[in-house]
C-alpha cells in the first residue's frame, strides 16, 4: 500500500467497459513524512476521495479486487482516505 | 496507471500465436502538461484509439484482466482515452 494525495482527477468517456462507473483521480505518491515521492500516476477511486485528500492505495492485479467487476485492467485503485499519520519514534536515531 | 500519448505503431507478422490480431501502439509517457518523456512502452489496445491521442495505459498483470488479453503475454494495455484532465492546485 502506498500513500499519496489526491491532486486531480481524469474524464475520460472511451474505455474499457469493466471501469466505467469508477472516478479515476490523479495521486502524488508520498512517503510516511508527507514529503512527494516519484511521479503522479491515475488510482481508480472506489471510496469517494475528494481532491487535497491523502489516500492510501493498492498497485498491481490486486487494484482489481474492490472492484464489482471480476475482471478490469487496473493497476492501482484507492482503498482508504487517511485521517491522521503518526510516526512514534524514529527509529533510525536509536541505533546511533 | 501512468498517462502516455501514442506515437506510433508495431507491426508484426511472426509473434506468439495467441497475439494474433492484436493491434501494437508505441506509447511515450507523458507528464501533466502532456510533455513527452524519454522512455516507450509498447501496449496493446483494448479501446481503439489514434495517433497523437492520450491515453491512460495499466501495466503489469492487470494488463491481462481483459477479454482480448486474458491468458496472453501481454504487460501493458491501452485501457483510457483521456478526455480532460483536471488538476486543482491544492
Amino acid at each position: 500500500m502506498v500513500l499519496g494525495k489526491v491532486i486531480g482527477t481524469i474524464w475520460a468517456t472511451k474505455k474499457y467497459s469493466a471501469v466505467n462507473n469508477y472516478k479515476m483521480q490523479l495521486v502524488q505518491p508520498m512517503n510516511a513524512e508527507l514529503e512527494n515521492i516519484g511521479e503522479p500516476i491515475v488510482v481508480l477511486d472506489t471510496v469517494g476521495a475528494g481532491p487535497g485528500e491523502i489516500v492510501y492505495y493498492i498497485t498491481s492485479s490486486e487494484a482489481v479486487i474492490p472492484l464489482e467487476v471480476d475482471e478490469a485492467p487496473v493497476d492501482a485503485s484507492i482503498v482508504g482516505i487517511i485521517d491522521y499519520v503518526n510516526i512514534v519514534a524514529d527509529i533510525n536515531k536509536k541505533n546511533e | 496507471m501512468i498517462l502516455g500519448k501514442i506515437i506510433g505503431t508495431v507491426w508484426s507478422t511472426r509473434k506468439e500465436e495467441t497475439l494474433v490480431g492484436a493491434k501494437f501502439l508505441i506509447v511515450r509517457q507523458v507528464n501533466l502538461k502532456y510533455e513527452e518523456k524519454e522512455n516507450f512502452i509498447v501496449a496493446v489496445d483494448s479501446v481503439g484509439v489514434g495517433l497523437g491521442e492520450i491515453v491512460l495505459v495499466a501495466q503489469g498483470s492487470s494488463a491481462r484482466q481483459t477479454t482480448f488479453t486474458k491468458n496472453k503475454p501481454v504487460d501493458a494495455v491501452i485501457m483510457a482515452k483521456v478526455d480532460k484532465l483536471d488538476i486543482t492546485k491544492v
